[in-house]
């Protein structure tokens, strides 16, 4: 095949569309299995997990592959966009679209947009506080020790403990009287100072981020709202998208009818479990 | 005039293969010196456009129509006849030749019927390979039906759609010619005139029709392929483009015109619902191998029928007359067209006619009988032994639906009438016209170089035309006899070089047609072109029609003529020249067909016997079968053009010989 | 037929002398129309009615009038041949609509479609595509093989018929949000591709029309569906999933 081909043609663009699309959907189930943990697991596990998340090579490939996927199935979707606003420059006085289409496979440019638009608000929210902020607060826990609170950070291997008064943290002033052992390097690596080797990790405490973004007593309402109508974009965009990558694909066979089934239960069942969580850390936390 | 038909000597099956042999050839590097238009892209047109763009001549194709896909071969339903004996029946060439004879009611050529046979086979063997999708059995072997006037399956088709496959099979040949730069093709073009330089076809006169632009072509040989006249009767079941002006402005520059009267009225259209119906639609003839034709036996059922007082299904089994079964057991529903056409418009005469439309012409076509019949071996072939009615009712539609399931959906859009439920009605309309230019056994006409092929030509179908036969002639001259006999006329054409469109001659056509155009627009009558067609079709319907006689043809002639002078005086023509202008294309199409209704009359009126199509209420039999005048009418009537007067064209005779085939009155007893 | 009566209706009718010229859509009264007519007689009826005072008629595309040509090609009340399915224009018949609507009518809307004049649209286009390799490169002999040598499964052969029976009106690109052409072309490229007679130029073929299609300035395919419910043969999707396989396939090897 012709290199230019491969953007060239209406076709090619459309099996993009679907590996990309497919894709995806892959993605969206892992996401959901994480987020899950939200509810049925604790902290730690979902902290635990973000850290899988965001270190392991293989989970990284994919991400950067999602990333990808993400960016040209909107831009492929862009040019397929622009290309059919195009091929009918005049348009008809009068319509009646529902005679014969969906809502959703008429829309989804639109609706593709708005999860684009979510996705970026997403990521500021969530991802880049995890990545880039400097303030992103590290896992605690409070336990009592012969009738004291004390916290403590948690490590990351099982039984790895940090006392937080015990830690020179960054901007406090040095005691000189008593100055500390360990400090924090890195976000979440734990150095002896004097040795300046680094003795362990810590975890960062995206659980509480999320629990704390939804719950605002100001925003956390409004968060709640944005986000599941955010899947029901979402739902309507699956509705439409995951068996029409089927087509796309060259599949429309006896398999057909099953594949138009599953891909209605997962637009439904996807979007409605990712909504569930901030309404559930919303209103029943 | 002397009318040499060319007819090769020696044994009938051996003629064609004698007269290819000794055919002059055009050699490959010589053919791209060498321009040929072909008009009309129907499967006549377009296999011959697509066979000699593949044989390397410089070919222009022409159509009015937005692509030549769209001609009007297109809505041929049933099928196409070929001698192939695959259903073991006993066919061969000589039956397929001898059913054709005698279907055309032996006013055809001996020989070029019996070259139409012998190529059948190989039409269908070419569609194959082309990729045309007949009809197949669970073996992965052709399928056949029957049809009418035959008593062998050899009928190939593609459900109800053979012509609409055979067509695009053709087109697409074309197109492939046109992707290679072989074949020019001019798309919504009309040709106007024919030009002849020294008395031979050396190009056309085309508008086209989106920018009014008239345009001279020039050629080395014509090929006319613009289907039939059927349009002349207003409503007919042909395009409503269909027409006759390449033909007439052929035969107004000195091609004979061949058996005008000869036209074939279907007998299973949709009967006429109003006065502003556009055109009739047509039934498929297959349908005959599963309907029953019939009317009530008394009359006050007919009366209560059209009153809407009583059902068909109400009128009980013995109180309905199937006619052509009582009239002709032998071949029963399935008796050639003009028959049944012909005892259609005799019981509705006498009173028994179901349609409730001003004439009440309308017949019963039911399916209930077909449906019992295969709903029990469809029970029966499933293992069920024992069905309930229900389930019998159940399969036979069911059957009915998987083999006419696109009829009868057609059916029930135009009629809101369910035909599972109740009867189709039906009635004769006219459908194919036999008679057409005259042309040799070459396919050429009285003017050198001009070849007519497919309906447009009168050659192979006699006084009627089976069912399956249009297709099989349409295609056999133009991918089995153009190539061959245009390349040996053109074999002396290599020395002639590139034709001037320059020349006095194509001016003058030029003019010719400008100035016709120019008449109609600056005209400023009152009344449209379809009052003036609608006045023609009713006057020819009427008189020149199923039942002709001599003094209703001598009233026609006189009333056309009349309609000529009113239509030139009165007919009001909008828009200008230079544009689309669908006013313009009718008028220019009407005033042919004027001219060619008033010729039909005076041929009907000549022609004093009954044969095939032509029923003259003079010359019937005690129980109304044609009576044919084999000793004073065996002649193929030939009309020469003598000028604007149309009542002074001569006839010319050529006489038909039966050397192969004992010539009998036909009985479908 | 006995059921038949008369109704009044108003029309908004796009008008457009010619290519180069702007359109737009005007308003006519038509009254006493037989709802036994077809919508096309009733258009007939309506340019009887202007050319009776004197004013130029409605330019429609229209031939066969008994839904096989393609020829017809009127966007009516937002629909390809308006508010039935299963038809062409022709086919439809004015029972459809009632005493006193408002009928919307409008011509094929696609960049590869250039209005011609008044509802008459250039669909050539479609003529190109077919021309890129919408055929089998068998030349006339007479001489092929015999039409049953080789057998072809009834499941195939009737699938390509399906395919077959596409009548190339172009309902497809004017009902498509995208004004794709990709059940036109899928149709062809299956036709031949069910077919052993056709196997041999597969590669090519649909790499060919596919081009050619992209070239006309069609739109993409989002498998709305909506071409398979307003084709008038009732062409499936299959067909488009067919070529994107075909496709795949060819661009592969």
């Amino acid at each position: 095949m012709a290199k230019s081909a491969l953007l060239k043609s209406s076709i090619v663009k459309k099996y993009w569309m679907a590996l990309t699309g497919l894709f995806l959907c892959l993605f969206l189930a892992g996401h959901l299995a994480g987020n899950l943990q939200l509810i049925f697991g604790d902290a730690l596990q979902f902290n635990q997990y973000a850290v899988f998340m965001t270190s392991n090579p293989a989970v990284k490939l994919l991400s950067y592959l999602t990333y990808f996927s993400i960016l040209f199935h909107a831009f492929d979707g862009f040019m397929l966009t622009y290309q059919n606003v195009k091929a009918r420059p005049i348009g008809y006085a009068k319509t009646n679209p529902g005679a014969n289409s969906s809502f959703s496979s008429r829309n989804m440019a639109v609706l593709g947009t708005l999860i684009l638009v979510f996705i970026v608000t997403h990521m500021v929210n969530f991802w880049a506080v995890m990545h880039f902020d400097k303030n992103m607060p590290l896992m605690k826990q409070t336990v009592e020790v012969q009738g004291q609170k004390q916290e403590l950070f948690v490590g990351r291997k099982v039984g790895e403990f940090y006392q937080v008064d015990q830690i020179q943290l960054e901007g406090e002033a040095p005691n000189p009287m008593m100055p500390k052992q360990i400090t924090i390097k890195n976000g979440t690596d734990v150095y002896n100072i004097q040795a300046n080797v680094k003795i362990g990790e810590l975890y960062k405490d995206l659980h509480k981020i999320t629990f704390a973004f939804f719950q605002d007593a100001k925003t956390g309402l409004i968060a709640t709202i944005l986000y599941v109508l955010a899947m029901a974009v979402l739902a309507f965009h699956l509705l439409h998208g995951f068996q029409s990558a089927f087509q796309s694909l060259g599949v429309n066979n006896k398999f057909t009818p099953a594949i138009k089934t599953f891909g209605k239960l997962f637009a439904i069942i996807v979007p409605l479990l990712f909504a569930v969580i901030p309404v559930y850390i919303h209103f029943f936390k | 005039m002397k009318l040499d038909s060319k007819i090769p000597e020696g044994s009938i099956s051996e003629k064609w293969t004698n007269h290819k042999n000794h055919l002059k050839l055009v050699a490959p590097n010589n053919r791209p010196k060498i321009d040929v238009i072909v008009v009309g892209t129907g499967l006549a047109g377009a296999s011959a456009a697509a066979s000699l763009g593949e044989m390397g001549y410089n070919v222009k194709a022409f159509c009015f129509q937005d692509s030549p896909r769209r001609a009007h071969s297109i809505a041929a339903q049933g099928g196409i006849n070929a001698a192939k004996n695959y259903q073991n029946d006993g066919d061969s060439t000589y039956r397929l030749f001898y059913d054709t004879i005698k279907g055309g009611d032996y006013r055809a050529r001996e020989a070029n019927v019996h070259r139409l046979a012998e190529v059948s086979a190989n039409i269908i063997d070419q569609c194959v390979a082309q990729g045309v999708p007949f009809a197949r059995d669970y073996g992965g072997m052709l399928d056949n039906r029957s049809f009418g006037g035959t008593q062998v399956q050899r009928t190939f088709y593609a459900a109800g759609q053979t012509g609409q496959q055979l067509l695009l099979g053709a087109y697409s040949a074309l197109s492939r010619q046109i992707g290679l730069g072989r074949v020019q093709m001019y798309n919504r073009h009309e040709m106007l005139d024919l030009v002849k330089v020294d008395g031979k076809a050396r190009g056309i006169i085309a508008r086209n029709l989106i920018t009014g632009e008239i345009e001279r072509h020039s050629a080395h040989a014509v090929i006319i392929a613009t289907g039939g006249y059927g349009n002349v009767y207003f409503l007919s079941t042909n395009a409503m483009g269909s027409n006759v002006t390449a033909g007439w402005k052929i035969h107004k520059q000195g091609a004979l015109f061949a058996n005008p009267c000869y036209v074939q009225i279907h007998p299973t259209c949709i009967p006429v619902h109003g006065t502003n119906q556009s055109k009739l639609t047509l039934m498929s003839e297959s349908l005959r191998n599963s309907g029953r034709i019939w009317v009530p036996k008394k009359k006050e059922d007919a009366e209560a029928i059209r009153a809407g007082k009583l059902k068909p299904t109400q009128i009980a089994e013995e109180d309905r007359d199937y006619y052509l079964e009582r009239r002709y057991p032998a071949f029963g529903n399935l008796v050639p067209r003009d028959v049944a056409s012909r005892a259609a418009k005799e019981r509705c005469d006498a009173g028994f006619g179901i349609e409730a439309n001003d004439t009440n012409e309308g017949v019963y076509l039911d399916f209930s009988t077909e449906i019992q019949t295969k709903g029990r071996q469809a029970a029966y072939a499933k293992g069920n032994h024992n069905p309930t009615a229900e389930e019998i009712t159940a399969l036979g539609k069911q059957w009915l639906e998987e083999k006419y399931g696109n009829l009868f959906t057609m059916y029930q859009k135009i009629t809101d009438e369910n035909p599972y439920e109740t009867p189709m009605k039906i009635y004769p309309a006219v459908h194919y016209t036999m008679g057409g230019v005259w042309v040799d056994y070459n396919l050429q006409s009285t003017i050198p170089g001009c070849f007519v092929a497919g309906e447009a030509n009168f050659s192979d179908h006699g006084a009627n035309r089976l069912g399956a036969s249009a297709l099989m002639q349409g295609l056999a001259d133009g991918y089995f006899v153009l190539p061959y006999t245009v390349s040996n006329y053109l074999a002396d054409e290599i020395r002639t070089g590139k034709i001037s469109t320059d020349s006095a001659e194509f001016v003058e056509a030029e003019n010719r047609v400008k100035d016709s155009i120019n008449k109609f627009l600056n005209n400023n009558g009152t009344k449209s072109v379809d009052h003036f067609h609608k006045k023609l079709g009713l006057i020819m319907w009427n008189k020149v029609g199923m039942g002709r006689n001599a003094q209703g043809l001598s009233e026609a002639i006189e009333e056309i003529a009349q309609l000529k002078e009113e239509f030139y005086k009165d007919v009001f023509v909008p828009g200008s020249a230079d544009e689309l202008n669908p006013e313009l294309e009718k008028a220019l199409r009407v005033a042919d067909f004027i001219e060619l209704g008033q010729l039909m009359a005076m041929d009907a009126l000549q022609r004093k016997e009954s044969c095939g199509g032509h029923f003259r209420e003079e010359y019937q039999d005690a129980e109304g079968e044609t009576l044919r005048d084999d000793e004073n009418f065996k002649f193929v009537g030939a009309w020469e053009y003598k000028g604007d007067d149309i009542s002074k064209e001569e006839l010319h005779k050529e006489e038909l010989k039966y050397e192969f085939i004992k010539i009998a009155a036909r009985n479908y007893k | 037929m006995s059921s038949a009566k008369n109704i009044n209706i108003n029309l908004k009718i796009w008008r457009q002398k010619n290519a180069k010229s702007k359109g737009s859509m005007e308003t006519y009264k038509l009254d006493n129309v037989s709802t036994a007519s077809s919508f096309l007689e009733m258009l007939d009826q309506l340019n009887e009615q202007l050319i009776n005072e004197k004013k130029e008629p409605i330019a429609f595309d229209h031939d066969c009038r008994e839904g096989i040509c393609g020829m017809c090609s009127l966007y009516i009340n937002g629909r390809a041949h308006g508010p039935d399915t299963g038809i062409t224009t022709c086919q439809l018949h004015m029972r459809m609509f009632k005493d006193g609507d408002t009928i919307f009518v409008e011509p094929w809307r696609s960049k590869a479609f250039p209005v011609i004049k008044d509802l008459v649209v250039d669909r050539s286009a479609f003529d190109r595509i077919q021309q890129a390799g919408g055929f089998v490169s068998v030349n006339t002999s007479g001489n092929t093989i015999d039409a049953n040598a080789t057998p072809v499964p009834k499941h195939d052969a009737d699938k390509a018929f399906e395919a077959a029976a596409c009548i190339g009106c172009g309902a497809c690109v004017a009902t498509c949000k995208n004004g794709s052409a990709m059940l036109f072309v899928g149709a062809k490229v299956s036709q031949y591709a069910l077919l052993p007679q056709g196997k041999v130029e597969a590669t090519q073929r649909v790499l060919n029309m596919v081009r050619q299609m992209d070239e006309e300035g069609f739109g993409n395919c989002t498998n709305t569906g909506a071409c398979e419910i307003e084709c008038p043969k009732g062409i499936s999707l299959e067909n488009i999933a067919r070529m994107n396989r075909e496709f795949l396939k060819a661009s592969l090897k």
